[in-house]
């Protein structure tokens, strides 16, 4: 097997997935044997309106280099209307990230239903690609913050 | 055309004597106003029940040594009713708190000025009182916008109040002294001032506002020239946040932050030794007290778009950060993005709690 590049920049990501429906998909994805990118890390919510915004800044402040929040399709949620109110959140937050100009493009909202495991592949694999274009989080830079 | 009521006395008289009419035909049973604690000047907010008490308010009087909205919420809701003399914005403040249930409008008559700003506490607590407020008022009658206020006052397009009952006309009243012009915008308004006074047809003089949204609007835009937004991202918000000691003075003035256990304040915020261990290792130094960045970020995902750009969070900071002007603006996109403007109608919800199926389609890659 190859040795990693020491210099390759390795984001990481983390990943808050609906239970109902983007854990499902990555599930299939796994069984499917579809690569998918090692740098996320998934935590399992029942919901993605589950998602704070004190969550997505607790792992922004401790310096992950991108934030996936992935869910169920809008109109398709388990509970009803729940995305809709993650929606009007992600929106929010990243209207704040944008005006105070923290890279916005850290932060990812997508939205992946049970039966999508190739497209929960494929937006795994370039929402990865773009965190390591975008290079570390400045965060883990300075002891500032 | 708005029903208008004009009496003969300088705006500050005339709203005590309309207190006292309220109070002594029991029409209300107290009234909430401003007044003079002592002889030396100091303010506060008093919830007045017997008509000798007025001899001490002042109203008009343009300081804030609290927002009235979190008072408001501790005298609502009321069987008895009430009179309160409020800010355009302490207003604004209370109803976006009615929305998150903390108060009631119910057997609340809000009477309330077309505002020319806040003298911030620490000038006014300073400075010579007579000499302030002179000149404050000289450029009020005038239309102009005072140099003493708070700069987010200056910089505020909601003067007018939005939802009172009784507008007192105070920006651009060059008879401010002797006269002054009552805008009874509600039903409740016309019947509980009847007897009062004369009523008649007239508003506000739309001319003389116009002029003075434009000021503001100018200011405005120089307010948020002067804190670099755009720039430099995180290194920008260390230059405007870094001073913070994390005293979390700010929320605790702030008329929507009402959660009696803020998150920031709770368990999930108690120091972890071993997080400090992991961040050391990795940058070679720990901010102390830490979170202080953090806790601001936070506040505006949580609430600002419900800020009503009051600036009592500027006037109570101990290092200066001028946190109502960033507030503001930050406060002004997210709202935008719903259409929303905060203390507008106590009938909308709040943004977070409601929802078009069809919006943000662009959202969700």
């Amino acid at each position: 097997m190859d040795k990693p590049n020491q210099n390759e920049f390795k984001p990481k990501i983390v990943g808050f997935l609906c239970n109902w429906c983007t854990y499902a998909a990555a599930d299939l994805a796994g069984s499917s044997k579809m690569e998918i990118d090692s740098a996320l890390t998934v935590i399992r919510v029942m919901c993605s309106s589950r998602v704070d915004p004190n969550l997505i800044l607790t792992i922004y402040f401790n310096g992950a280099d991108g934030i996936l929040i992935a869910g169920c399709h809008p109109g398709d949620c388990h509970y009803g209307k729940g995305n809709y109110f993650t929606r009007r959140r992600y929106a929010q937050m990243k209207q704040v990230f944008e005006t105070l100009n923290l890279d916005p493009g850290r932060l990812q909202l997508s939205w992946i239903s049970a039966a999508e495991g190739n497209r929960y592949a494929e937006v795994v694999n370039a929402f990865t690609e773009k965190i390591t274009a975008l290079g570390p989080n400045p965060i883990n830079q300075s002891s500032l913050f | 055309m708005s029903k208008m009521l004009t009496t003969d006395h300088g705006a500050d008289k005339s709203v005590v004597d309309l207190l006292r009419f309220l109070l002594d035909t029991e029409k209300v049973s107290g009234v909430l106003t401003l007044r003079k604690t002592n002889t030396s000047g100091s303010l506060d907010y008093g919830l007045l029940t017997r008509s000798q008490e007025l001899d001490r308010a002042v109203p008009l009087m343009p300081v804030m040594p609290a927002n009235a909205a979190q008072s408001l919420s501790l005298i609502t809701p009321t069987q008895k009713p009430i009179a309160v003399v409020v800010k355009p914005c302490e207003l604004r403040g209370f109803v976006e708190r009615i929305k998150r249930e903390q108060g009631s409008l119910d057997n609340v008559l809000t009477l309330s000025p077309t505002c020319g700003g806040v003298i911030p506490l620490d000038t006014y607590i300073k400075k010579s009182k007579d000499n302030l407020t002179k000149d404050y008022y000289k450029q009020v009658k005038a239309g102009e916008i005072p140099e003493s206020i708070r700069p987010t006052c200056k910089a505020c397009e909601y003067f007018v109040p939005m939802t009172a009952d009784i507008t007192v006309s105070v920006v651009g009243e060059q008879n401010l002294d002797s006269k002054c012009r009552f805008i009874l915008n509600s039903d409740k308004a016309v019947s509980m001032t009847e007897g009062f006074g004369s009523v008649e047809n007239g508003d506000l003089d739309a001319k003389i506002l116009d002029d003075h949204l434009k000021k503001r609007e100018k200011e405005k835009k120089a307010l948020f020239e002067s804190i670099k937004f755009k720039q430099d991202g995180l290194d920008g918000m260390i230059d405007v946040f870094g001073k913070c000691i994390g005293c979390h003075g700010c929320s605790r003035v702030c008329p929507i932050c009402y959660c009696l256990l803020c998150d920031f304040e709770s368990r999930n915020f108690d120091q972890n030794v071993s997080l400090f261990e992991k961040e050391l290792e990795q940058k070679g130094a720990l901010r102390l007290p830490p979170d202080t960045l953090f806790f601001h970020l936070g506040r505006m995902s949580h609430m600002s778009f419900s800020c009503v750009g009051c600036g009592q969070c500027t006037d109570v900071c101990p290092a200066d950060i001028p946190v109502a002007s960033v507030f503001k603006k930050i406060g002004e996109n997210t709202a935008a993005l719903f259409d929303y403007v905060p203390g507008k109608d106590v009938n909308e919800d709040i943004p977070v709690l409601v929802f078009k199926e069809e919006e943000f389609k662009e959202l969700g890659e």
